[in-house]
């Protein structure tokens, strides 16, 4: 082996950069409000993709199933509304603090879930989630079923006045893209690729030496941040944080879009969040039946499109999406 | 003369539910050579890799690496210690290209890899040496191809390239060339042969020829106990062994 020449190497398929749809795709969302596309809905939609891409990172590239993701929402949520409105601080640092505290809450769960393998992980995440739940639901400072309400918006670094509905969304375009080129680049690092190896086949992972159970911690615990900084986001947009962002069909709602838009793909959360909001947003008026729809969604993708919308177009184009 | 032993264990064994899988096993394999666990179907040859390699605790006994007593230690820290294995049913990562599958494990002179803020181009100075290790198993038209799409045969080539991507010390392959054409199994004889000259190997094998060819030391293992040990002609001359391996299999 010592007398093999080290040769130039030179893929054979060079691998297609996904910088062009990147770009494409953050064009289209800027413009989206100058079409008359409502930016409410829009940076609801982001919001939601935010948290479908932190949710997909684990599920899609190290298969870690977790059923209890809103509990990281929801903590950042009432984490950076508390922080704005009543300890007064910027929007910025608000959010900032709730990314931090769903961080920190990753790395608890983290610490317990990891240990254990398979349905037992998404079993154990969804218990600690519905404690979590329950906390909020008692806790004096969340105002349970009535929430934080009215939560100041402010000037975002100082000089964004984001109470002007332009200005609010492209700080929260900003917020949803610099997440989005976060995940993007750990799905693509050094790290990222032994999450890749681990996904793939945990063992053998173990057996070249890599003690698994760290690299799994470090995801969960950066998919919780930025699942946390979406919810932190959302809190500022909508003004207020509620039970809702913490119940577990929350945390159903994140594995349905990221289903529909197809997991372990890049941009599969992003448009499976954008369908689901839409869904919400324009069948309300057909009440419980959002629900059923949703289910023949959810049904339909697990009988026939298996790999979701990005994932079939990506099979389609025979190149990564 | 002083013999010196890589690995060593001290009433090695293993119950599952009150069945004693390994019992009371003493292995002894000397720096420098190519070992070869054999035995019939189902005699904890797997087993026996599962506890050295720390995937399942011993139920009893001790085992020691380079003097070291590592029986109370976790997988991927005795992996650390250049102990290497390789499983039974081949360990590749399926969706992983047979050029990334190597670089997985070249990875891991990096020392941690937690740089998720860093592009995965720092890695191609790994693809040289990832290439040479590809081209040393005969895979260097598989570099770009996806394990899962490769031939059963070149996917154990493909492990064995990356088991050699971390230089351990000490392997220990499982059935290495099981499911191989024949041609294949000389191209992997010859490579086991050339990469054991600075490493030790512990390997289970069932092809005979395949043993006769390489090991330097046999222990045969027939329900869990050490039956017989030594180089192949006296264990072959035994007529115990002859006996287990008549009376459980034709192989
Ligand atoms: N996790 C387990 N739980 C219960 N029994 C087990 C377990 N693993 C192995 N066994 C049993 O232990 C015995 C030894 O199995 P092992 O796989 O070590 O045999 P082997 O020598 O590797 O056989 P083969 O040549 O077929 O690979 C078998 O009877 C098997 O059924
Ligand atoms: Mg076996």
């Amino acid at each position: 082996m010592t007398t093999t020449p080290i040769k130039p190497v030179s893929p054979a398929a060079p691998e297609r950069s996904e910088t062009p749809i990147i770009m494409g795709m953050i064009a289209v969302l800027a413009v989206l409000p100058l079409l008359g596309v409502y930016p409410y809905f829009v940076m609801q939609a982001l919001c939601f993709a935010l948290f479908a891409c932190a949710f997909n990172l684990l599920i899609g590239y190290v298969g870690l199933l977790s059923f209890g993701h809103a509990m990281f929402l929801g903590t950042a949520g009432y984490a950076s509304a508390h922080a704005a409105k009543v300890w007064g601080l910027a929007p910025e640092l608000s959010i900032l603090f709730g990314t931090l505290a769903s961080g920190a809450l990753g790395v608890l769960v983290g610490l317990i879930a990891i240990r254990r393998q398979g349905i037992y992980f998404s079993m154990t995440t969804l218990a600690l989630a519905q404690m979590i739940y329950f906390f909020y639901l008692q806790a004096k400072f969340t105002h349970g079923e009535d929430g934080i309400q009215g939560v100041p918006r402010g000037l975002f670094l100082g000089v964004l006045d984001i109470s002007k509905p332009l200005v609010l969304f492209y700080v929260v375009l900003a917020i949803f893209v610099a997440g989005f080129l976060l995940i993007y680049r750990t799905i693509n690092s050094p790290f990222g690729e032994i999450l890749k190896a681990i996904r793939e086949n945990e063992p053998r992972a173990i057996s070249l030496g890599y003690r698994t159970a760290r690299y799994k911690l470090a995801a969960f615990a950066l998919s919780a941040a930025l699942a946390g900084l979406a919810g932190a986001t959302k809190v500022i947009v909508s003004q207020n944080a509620s039970l809702t962002d913490v119940r577990w069909e929350m945390s159903g709602e994140v594995v349905l879009m990221t289903l529909v838009g197809g997991l372990g793909t890049i941009f599969g959360p992003v448009v499976g969040a954008f369908i689901i909001i839409a869904m919400q947003q324009y069948l309300a008026e057909f009440g419980q039946w959002v629900l059923v729809i949703q289910g023949v969604i959810f049904v339909a993708c697990v009988l026939a499109f298996r790999r979701g919308i990005v994932g079939e177009a990506a099979k389609v184009l025979r190149r990564n999406l | 003369m002083v013999e010196d032993f890589i690995l060593e264990t001290k009433g090695l064994t293993k119950e599952f539910a009150g069945f004693t899988a390994v019992r009371d096993v003493d292995l002894r394999v000397r720096r420098g050579s190519i070992h070869a666990l054999i035995g019939p179907n189902g005699a904890g040859k797997t087993t026996c890799f599962n506890l050295l390699t720390k995937f399942l605790p011993p139920t009893r006994g001790a085992i020691a690496y380079n003097g070291r007593d590592i029986t109370s230690m976790a997988p991927a820290d005795v992996a650390r210690l250049g102990l290497i294995r390789s499983f039974q049913i081949s360990a590749v990562f399926p969706h992983l290209t047979g050029m990334e599958n190597v670089r997985v494990a070249l990875q891991r002179h990096r020392g941690d890899n937690f740089d998720f803020w860093r592009s995965k181009k720092v890695l191609d100075d790994l693809n040289g040496r990832a290439m040479a290790l590809l081209e040393d198993v005969g895979l260097t038209e598989f570099a770009d191809v996806t394990a899962v799409e490769m031939p059963y045969g070149r996917k154990r080539a493909l492990e064995i390239a990356t088991t050699l991507a971390l230089d351990p010390e000490m392997m220990l392959l499982d059935e290495p060339m099981a499911g191989m054409g024949h041609e294949d199994i000389e191209k992997v004889v010859e490579l086991i042969r050339r990469v054991s000259a600075n490493r030790t190997v512990l390997m289970v094998e069932h092809n005979l020829n395949v043993v006769a060819n390489l090991s330097d030391t046999i222990t045969v293992l027939t329900r869990g106990q050490i039956l017989a040990e030594g180089d192949y002609a006296t264990v072959s001359a035994n007529p115990e062994v002859q006996q287990a391996y008549l009376g459980a299999s034709h192989g």
